[in-house]
């Protein structure tokens, strides 16, 4: 891979995380905020797949997979708690759930 | 490997993921998501990582979205839900947070543009078992430890999702 398709992956990488975090700060709906997060952990994998590519290691991938794994545990725990807690507050914005009570 | 192979997939995913982030719709969201995911997928395949472009279609464009799919179906969907979901993502509220993601994505772009990448070059693909020696040999602590976390996940979605009364 040549330097300057690296330095444009990495910046295309950068600009999904930046969409990501766009989205997260936009949107008030619970659900979308994870959509933008997931998309987030997905431009870091990215940028760890664009390395390896171009040093020519596995460890890109290896990178890659401990992101997925974070990524599959971030979704399956923040999603059963977006379902319970709409049913508790009636609200599927995360300003409803601005109270922590024992 | 040229790399540039990958750029169609990264714009494609790039421009998913912006129509992801500002729909109504959560469906449309979520497909957009998924749309924005399988792009990257494909750059994983032109880039010369299938091991990792499979992983992105199984896991993050299979059972992630799976389970959003799930989660979305609480949604209320009704035409006064979305079109009231519509008036609150306007240029008011957008304005702000475009602000504070250009102001992230400022310094990653300089970081990006400066790196020299090192040494690199024409590399082939590197293929699943290349991964699978680094995984189970060198790095074995760090996918027990991913063990570990997944099964943390489990045992807590099993536990917040059970049914019964919500405690107060």
């Amino acid at each position: 891979m040549s330097g300057a398709a690296f330095v444009t992956l990495i910046a295309a990488s950068s600009g999904l995380f930046a969409i990501g975090l766009f989205g997260l700060l936009l949107r008030r709906t619970v659900i979308l905020q994870l959509v933008s997060l997931e998309l987030m952990l997905a431009a870091g994998g990215f940028a760890f797949v664009v390395a390896g590519a171009r040093h020519g290691g596995a460890e890109g991938q290896g990178m890659f997979v401990l992101v997925l794994t974070v990524a599959a545990a971030e979704a399956a725990v923040a999603l059963v708690l977006f379902v319970r807690l709409r049913a508790l507050a009636d609200s599927a914005d995360s300003d409803a759930f601005d109270r922590l009570r024992g | 490997m040229t790399g540039w192979a990958a750029l169609p997939f990264a714009g494609a995913a790039l421009a998913a993921a912006a129509l992801a982030v500002t729909r109504a719709n959560a469906v449309h969201a979520v497909l957009w998501m998924l749309a924005a995911l399988l792009a990257l997928a494909g750059a994983f395949l032109a880039l010369g990582a299938p091991f990792a472009g499979g992983l992105q279609i199984l896991v993050q464009a299979g059972a992630i979205v799976v389970l959003f799919a799930f989660a979305v179906t609480v949604l209320d969907l009704s035409a006064e839900a979305v079109a009231r979901e519509r008036a609150r993502i306007g240029w008011r509220e957008a304005a702000p947070a475009g602000v504070a993601a250009l102001a992230v994505l400022a310094p990653l772009t300089v970081a990006a543009v400066s790196l020299d990448g090192g040494a690199g070059g024409d590399v082939g693909p590197i293929g699943p078992a290349a991964v699978g020696r680094l995984l189970f040999g060198p790095w074995m602590l760090a996918v027990e430890l991913a063990s570990l976390l997944l099964l943390a996940a489990l045992i807590a979605a099993r536990h917040l999702g059970r049914r019964g009364e919500a405690r107060r």
